[in-house]
């Protein structure tokens, strides 16, 4: 018999998961790890990991990591690949991080069109301070800092970043996915192969939003919360292709 | 190499695209614009990059960045745009990353003005941002030396990984001297711990979250003794007029020139008046200022700040039975020498009596 699915090369082995069971850091971080090795990108890999659940990344990849300050992912990566550019630079954030606290960043190296991915995790909530609302909570949804639900008239309404990112000339590649169902995780892959494609070729910005379970601070169990993404995140955030320059680009380009 | 005729901002990015730095990222503030400016027209000739960046914050984070993969790289800012990078400068400490950091300083609290001033020295002694580390800090007083320390920045920068604070003040921005620039260095050595993508070796990360407390304390006093180190080899003062002194000022940058020119004055009227100028004010010349205590009982700090070097030198002279006074002129007034040397007049018949 003949094993398909192997483990990834540029995941480390023997090392025990600090995530929750459920949460959807683990399937992404898999699937960049197969990305790079699929597209052979692992020997230039510079990785970016935030404040926040993900920072402990590096434990994970098998690749060159650095960790950020929190919300400067996207400076840092800058930086990196401004410096050297033969790096395949990813910038992999949580909503905290890049649509609060780093929203200028955000803005700013999408506005650049900076020849980077970024991986961007939306569990609409502060995962590792504990379940606090963040700007991706959704209207209504309880959390340790919107106890009664998130209230517009005082607590704003939920952001956008990747369709406001989206719009930008400079952004070359967005997509928004989930991993709420094995065929939605297939759809993931495919969206952030395209993002690293993007980069390869020197075309510019890509940006994918994960729509990802974070069962313990929405005190849910793990079905339940796939079943949230599917319910109710989605119409808020609607999967599916923002903008994808790509051949505009490479027509720029030629 | 010829003298050049050049401002203080433009001979910093001169030095510095001289000394091997080839990334810049910055954000407009007077009184330093100059310096990015100059790196805007000049940086790419040589292959590098100037970025100007959306924010202070997100100019040191691209330093992080750039440094990260072992890239000379530098940042440029004055007093309030300072504070803001003070979180970049916290993680390049706990990463132990080789950067360097001008601060051309302003009057402040707050906005301030723009005029130049001395009162930064606290951040920048101190550690300025969260954590347990402090940035060493190198204080020019002519274009000359902007020229020179910047390149030593650099090289102390990479020898003990670790951010250099440049610190001047809107008048060594501004004014103009000629220099002779160092010749271009082309060669500079690899840095192993860089990240430049694993290749075919192992992968590794740069991290400053340490969660065990005990390897954290380690870390700390890793840094600690880092400091130490180049407080013993890297320490820099000049002495000025002070074989024959009775009575020493204290100064550094931009007033250690006004002291000169007071100190000559007040040498006419016979009084043994010398200087000791800090040029690097952390490590700070402690044990010279002690050696000069031997010989000197009488210490009149200047500075453009209410009294913040002035407590540095009380530190270095706690034990010793000294007269420490202080005169300072913050908020952006640039003292003359006339002014200070009446002020030395009033202290020195103080000590005669």
């Amino acid at each position: 018999m003949e094993l398909i699915n192997n483990w990834p090369k540029y995941y480390k082995k023997d090392v025990v998961s600090h995530y929750c069971p459920g949460c959807g850091h683990g399937i992404v971080h898999r699937i960049v790890a197969e990305l790079l090795e699929e597209m052979d990108l692992g020997k230039q890999a510079y990785l970016v990991c935030p404040a926040g659940c993900a920072v402990l990344a590096y434990n994970y990849f098998d690749f060159d990591v650095i960790e950020s300050a929190h919300g400067r992912g996207t400076a840092i990566a800058t930086g990196a690949k401004r410096a050297k550019p033969g790096l395949f630079v990813i910038s992999y954030q949580g909503d905290g991080d890049l649509s609060a606290i780093g929203t200028a960043e955000t803005i700013h190296s999408a506005n650049r069109g900076e020849n980077i991915c970024v991986v961007f995790i939306n569990n609409a909530v502060y995962g590792m301070t504990g379940g606090q609302m963040a700007p991706t909570s959704l209207i209504g949804q309880s959390t340790t800092t919107s106890p009664v639900g998130r209230n517009p008239e005082v607590d704003g309404y939920p952001l956008h970043i990747t369709d406001v990112v989206a719009n930008f000339p400079g952004v070359t590649y967005a997509e928004r996915v989930s991993v709420s169902s094995p065929a939605a995780i297939k759809k993931t892959k495919k969206a952030i192969r395209n993002a690293f494609q993007t980069q390869v070729e020197g075309l510019g910005y890509s940006i994918v939003e994960v729509l990802s379970p974070c069962p313990t601070n929405w005190k849910m169990t793990p079905v339940q919360s796939c079943k949230w993404i599917d319910e109710e995140m989605v119409k808020e955030y609607k999967p599916g292709l923002l903008t994808d320059r790509r051949e505009e680009r490479r027509k720029e380009k030629s | 190499m010829d003298k050049v005729f050049t401002s203080g901002n433009h001979c910093i990015a001169e030095a510095a695209i001289r000394a091997g730095c080839r990334c810049y990222f910055g954000y407009p503030i007077t009184p330093q614009n100059e310096l990015g400016e100059y790196m805007a027209a000049n940086m790419r000739k040589v292959g590098g990059v100037f970025l100007q960046s959306e924010s202070e914050t997100a100019a040191i984070n691209m330093v992080i960045g750039a440094a990260s993969t072992g890239t000379r790289v530098m940042t440029s800012s004055s007093s309030p745009g300072v504070s803001l990078k003070q979180e970049g400068l916290s993680f390049l400490a706990g990463f132990e990353f080789p950067a360097v950091i001008v601060n051309m300083m302003r009057g402040g609290p707050g906005l301030g003005n723009i005029a130049p001033a001395q009162g930064d020295y606290f951040q920048s002694t101190r550690g300025g941002g969260h954590g347990d580390y402090r940035t060493p800090v190198l204080a020019p007083a002519s274009v000359q030396e902007l020229a020179d320390l910047t390149v030593k920045a650099f090289e102390l920068a990479d020898t003990y990984r670790t951010p250099i604070l440049l610190l001047g003040d809107g008048m060594m921005g501004q004014m103009k001297e000629p220099v002779v620039f160092p010749k271009p260095i082309t060669d500079l050595p690899e840095k192993p711990w860089a990240l430049k993508g694993r290749g075919e070796g192992a992968s590794r990360y740069q991290a400053s979250l340490i969660l065990d407390g005990l390897a954290m304390e380690r870390h700390n006093w890793k840094l600690v003794r880092k400091y130490k180190e180049m407080a013993e080899k890297e320490t820099l003062c000049e002495l000025y007029m002070m074989d024959d002194a009775d009575f020493a000022v204290v100064a550094y940058g931009t007033t250690a020139r006004i002291a000169k020119g007071a100190i000559k004055r007040a040498r006419k009227e016979g009084f043994k008046v010398g200087l000791v100028r800090p040029v690097t004010l952390f490590p700070f010349p402690d044990k010279i200022l002690q050696k000069v205590a031997y010989q000197v009982k009488n210490f009149l700090v200047f500075e453009m700040s209410t009294g913040q070097m002035l407590e540095d030198v009380k530190l270095a002279l706690g034990g010793n039975q000294v007269e420490v006074e202080f005169h300072g002129r913050p908020g952006g007034v640039i003292p003359t020498p006339i002014e200070f040397s009446r002020v030395i007049h009033r202290y020195y018949r103080r000590m005669l009596k």
